[in-house]
């Protein structure tokens, strides 16, 4: 029960592009078209998973023993950089269809503040393994749904009459306004 | 001449926010007000110039290869120290910005100027590229804050100017209306830039 609440509240209520305003780069940069949008969303739901699950323990065994707490931001953007080049060789050795599919997201998902930001959350909100786990894939799948909802609406918005400085940026935000608008419903979920 | 311009090509020309969109994420969860917007906006000042005198100073020894995880490091240093000095002596600012204060380390706006200014140009010259880039990005969050605090609650740096009792379009100072927001502020730029 407590991780169906977990699921609901990061997908839905709390969704991290529409209500916590993490990761909005990538929520605007590739975003324009749906294909594009479920590749990036299938990377960041493997890297954040991977990397919380490794920050988590390094936190757990590593920084609280030893009271190194401060240098959680330093050793937790370390290790997210290292990670993502890891797996870019792995990927490119062992399952060169999987590299071809998630290959040109790989790198963008460093400098994308929701995996850091989770990877901090779940410290700050004293979370399990198990929990953690639970609360990134969920966050990770918010992430996406948010993701191909906008492109979806996106490709449609490239199509139509819009007034000439609107175009582009200012749109995209207005649209998403309205997005995170229609999931403030959601606000009494949980 | 030439430091006079950059100081000010971060302000307005090159605004890191209204123009090159750099560091969004952080514009848009902390400007619920004015003096929030305040607050992120000088620590990433601080963050910034520090960063870029100090990769100025350091950027002959740095083997190019490993620039960027070098710069990561010292990013994440100053970081650290701007988050412990306010949880110390700001601790309602530091709990109201909350885990967008170690996010400044993953913003685009420090790790860019590192990368496209501190690495190519001497000590003062991207210190004072530090201080325009910061001093935008904080203009641009203030004015940001304001406009979401004015329309949201109908007050400005916390002090209220309409009828006590009376609020304002609540929506402003949540998620949609930093959107929202936003993007009309980038249009009424766009549309000036366009006529000067």
């Amino acid at each position: 029960m407590e991780y169906v609440i977990i699921l609901i509240s990061a997908i839905l209520v709390n969704n991290i592009v529409l209500a916590q305003f993490l990761g909005i780069c990538p929520f605007l940069g590739v975003s324009t078209k749906t294909e594009t949008a479920v590749g990036m969303g299938a990377s960041v739901l493997f890297v954040m998973t991977l990397a919380t699950i490794v920050t988590f323990l390094v936190q757990q065994y590593v920084l609280t023993p030893l009271n190194l707490e401060f240098l959680q931001t330093i050793s937790f953007i370390l290790i997210i950089a290292a990670l993502v080049q890891m797996l870019e060789i792995i990927l490119k050795k062992v399952s060169p269809a999987l590299y071809q599919a998630l290959g040109i997201y790989l790198p963008l998902i460093t400098t994308n503040c929701a995996v850091l930001g989770v990877a901090i959350l779940v410290i700050k909100k004293n979370f399990n393994l198990a929990e953690s786990v639970v609360f990134t894939a969920a966050t990770a799948l918010g992430f996406a749904m948010a993701l191909i909802i906008f492109s979806g609406i996106r490709e449609q918005l490239a199509l139509a009459n819009i007034p000439k400085g609107m175009q582009g940026i200012p749109i995209a935000l207005v649209t998403a306004g309205i997005l995170a608008l229609a999931f403030m419903g959601f606000a009494g979920l949980v | 001449m030439n430091q006079f311009n950059n100081l000010s090509k971060g302000l307005l020309r090159e605004n890191p926010i209204l123009v090159l969109l750099l560091g969004t994420c952080p514009t848009l969860a902390v400007t619920s007000s004015a003096i929030n917007g305040l607050g992120m906006g000088l620590a990433t000042t601080f963050v910034l110039f520090m960063s870029n005198v100090f990769i100025s100073v350091v950027k002959d020894f740095v083997p190019d290869k490993v620039r960027i995880p070098a710069f990561v490091v010292v990013i994440a240093s100053f970081v650290t120290i701007v988050d412990l000095l306010m949880q110390a002596y700001t601790p309602a600012l530091s709990n109201q910005l909350g885990i967008f204060i170690p996010l400044i380390v993953v913003n685009c706006i420090v790790l860019g100027r590192a990368e496209a200014f501190a690495c190519k140009n001497n000590i003062f010259s991207s210190f004072i590229d530090g201080l325009g880039m910061g001093l935008g990005f904080t203009l641009a969050l203030v004015t940001i804050g304001s406009i979401r605090e004015m329309l949201g609650t109908g007050s400005i740096f916390g002090h209220k100017f309409i009828a006590e009792g009376a609020d304002g379009i609540l929506v402003f100072i949540l998620a949609p209306g930093a959107f929202i927001t936003l993007g009309f502020l980038i249009a009424i730029l766009k549309k000036i830039n366009k006529s000067s």
